[in-house]
């Protein structure tokens, strides 16, 4: 059958005003943002907007004709939790297209306060079925969900079909082997999580070990992964490094591996995912510009002809490049890979 | 001070049918308020099916106890909706809901429920939305603090629509949960035919760091903690605080022991008499608090969890 359903959005990461920039330069048709505090889960130094930062980046997206979306995705912690309403009173005052929320308590407030403004249900409030998103629905008309990257793509066409909201999928980026929102193997390391402090390995816990033979990557003094010479190294995240189980030292929960969906676009175009989503805040401007302009132009060709789309080399090749570990994956869209 | 409770969790683990009714048949006779039965982990196993576990828990209720049944934390195919549904209109007994689904349908029905720790309520307002959607009990997040939530607690308390409260009180952790089965992945087979090999680790897989740090539990498609989380040092705050009940995580052996050392802490919290409790046999791992105290939650009791120079 032919797609005759609109293309998905391209929702690309901003982590910075030029990564806004170069996303909308380059064929994003929405962006995505936070705020420069624990409010989001990507609370990285050096990342994310201020009030001036924010005020120019929606002007310059919204001049282009382009959505820009404010994720407030970590949980209101503790008993004064004036810090997410503020920052959902922010973003409604700056004007922004959506507020993508985890946190169903904050999903109550600003319904209630902000009644014409579009909320979007966060990956890291970890709604993997049509149920959970039906019910922040029915209590708090959101109108979009974005999937944890659990399901398989027969999952994903299982919640479309089952729900009246919009359903967003990630598309290329780091992979997160475990379910968003419900993963605490950070704060286990080092006190501090996705949910409570926005970060996942946070940084200033990271201490490289320059031995004789090896490199030793450690977090919060756990060895996370040891390189030979010649080895690459990679970033500890915790989920990515090599253990020991019965012996054996391997990758036992997850090789540094990016997520590509390219080669399943016309699939995900059949079955009416509304959104597809590129991860990376923390990445840079040039590397956002070519994850946008690739995909931009894989899914331009995927809506033009679904029937003859093939994944040209050039566009593996040029995401191949800043793929994480170098090796990319359908992830769980794809069955096996579970 | 109101008097803490002791509740058993579900098993987290992958046991045989034989095993998890004699472990039932002798949790019958432990000084417990409330026994929860049920898969939580993985819609793969299927020793108890649905229908076992009502009836095992129907059973446990006639002898007096009070039986919730917890529902799946990871629902991704309409076959585990089409058994949580089950569960839910089983008619009699009440559900631990670990996922919003599982809430919705519960309020559905017009059936108080619990509110598992999956949910992820980290402040009043989510627990008062929550509350209203019939949870009668809640457990917090394992990473919370207490300070956190003695905030929660007192923020709470203005609602005056009381609540009870369960925490996480001893065990491995359950940290993380992944499409992908970490125990098949060790044995280089796919999860959709993974030979079932959870039941060889009625404890999980212990996962080490490459100098032989325990770290972390493989148990399927979750990942534990290596260290035995444990409150024990903790019951006289915990208690003024105002919690209910503490959950003690079934373990392969030695489940007996530590519901009794918990229950000897608690009735010791009430007299002048000091005692003094040693779990630490009963645990085979190292015994951890660190999530409680605001540190890592690998931190050992009392310690603090610094990267060594």
């Amino acid at each position: 059958m032919p797609a005759t359903r609109p293309l998905p959005e391209l929702v690309c990461p901003a982590g910075s005003l030029p990564a806004l920039k170069a996303a909308v330069d380059n064929g994003a048709d929405t962006v995505y943002l936070g705020l420069k505090n624990d409010t989001n889960a990507r609370n990285f130094a050096g990342l994310n907007f201020d009030d001036r930062t924010a005020r120019e980046g929606i002007r310059y997206a919204h001049q282009h004709e382009r959505k820009v979306l404010l994720a407030i995705n970590t949980y209101a912690q503790g008993g004064d939790i004036s810090r997410w309403h503020r920052a959902i009173d922010e973003g409604a005052e700056l004007g922004v297209d959506a507020i993508i929320l985890a946190d169903i308590g904050l999903m109550e407030y600003a319904r209630r306060r902000y009644p014409a403004l579009r909320l979007h249900m966060s990956v890291q409030s970890s709604a993997t079925n049509y149920e959970a998103i039906n019910l922040a629905q029915e209590l708090f008309d959101i109108r979009r969900a974005v999937l944890p990257r659990v399901l398989t793509l027969d999952q994903v066409k299982q919640v479309i079909d089952h729900t009246r909201v919009e359903i967003e999928v990630f598309g290329f980026g780091s992979l997160c082997v475990m379910v968003e929102g419900r993963c605490l193997l950070s704060s286990y390391a080092t006190g501090e999580s996705p949910n409570s402090h926005g970060v996942c390995s946070p940084a200033k816990f990271v201490r490289w070990e320059h031995g004789s033979q090896a490199l030793g990557a450690r977090l919060n003094g756990i060895l996370i992964d040891e390189y030979q010479q010649g080895e690459a190294a990679g970033y500890p995240t915790l989920c990515k490094g090599r253990f020991e189980v019965e012996g054996d030292t391997y990758y036992a929960l997850e090789e540094p591996t990016s997520l590509n969906v390219m080669a399943m676009l016309p699939q995900i175009i059949d079955i009416g995912v509304a959104a597809i989503k590129v991860e990376g805040r923390q990445r840079s401007p040039a590397y956002v510009a070519q994850v946008t302009r690739t995909l931009r132009e894989a899914l331009d060709a995927a809506g033009r002809e679904p029937q003859r789309f093939s994944v040209k080399p050039g566009w593996t090749q040029a995401l191949s490049k800043l793929a994480e570990g170098q090796q990319q994956t359908l992830g769980a869209y794809n069955r096996p890979w579970k | 001070m109101n008097t803490l409770q002791l509740t058993l969790g579900p098993v987290l683990f992958y046991w045989s049918r034989d095993d998890i009714l004699r472990f039932y048949s002798e949790a019958a006779d432990w000084p417990l308020e409330t026994i929860y039965l049920g898969e939580a982990v993985c819609s793969r196993r299927q020793q108890l099916r649905g229908q076992d576990w009502i009836a095992l828990g129907k059973e446990l209720a006639e002898s007096g106890r009070r039986v919730v049944l917890s529902s799946l934390a990871l629902i991704e195919s309409e076959s585990d909706l089409r058994r949580l549904r089950k569960l839910v209109e089983n008619g009699e007994l009440q559900l631990e809901a670990n996922d919003l689904g599982a809430a919705r349908l519960a309020q559905q029905q017009g059936r108080p429920f619990v509110a598992g720790h999956h949910l992820n309520i980290y402040n009043a307002d989510t627990l008062a939305l929550l509350q209203s959607l019939g949870a009668r009990r809640w457990i917090p997040p394992v990473e919370m603090d207490r300070d956190t939530l003695a905030a929660v607690l007192q923020q709470f308390s203005r609602t005056g629509q009381p609540i009870e409260t369960e925490l996480f009180a001893w065990g491995r952790l359950p940290l993380a949960l992944s499409a992908r089965c970490f125990t098949a992945r060790h044995y280089n087979l796919s999860k959709d035919d993974c030979q079932f090999r959870c039941l060889e680790h009625p404890d999980g897989l212990r996962l080490n760091t490459r100098e032989q740090q325990a770290f972390l539990t493989i148990n399927g498609i979750q990942t534990m903690s290596d260290g035995c989380h444990s409150l024990l040092p903790h019951l006289a705050a915990i208690a003024a605080m105002g919690v209910q009940a503490l959950r003690i995580s079934p373990q392969w052996q030695h489940t007996a022991q530590v519901i009794a050392g918990y229950q000897q802490a608690i009735q010791a919290l009430h007299s002048p008499l000091h005692t003094d409790i040693d779990l630490a046999p009963y645990a085979d791992s190292r015994l951890v608090d660190g999530y409680w105290r605001g540190e890592a939650g690998i931190a050992a009791l009392g310690e603090t969890h610094h990267a060594h120079s």
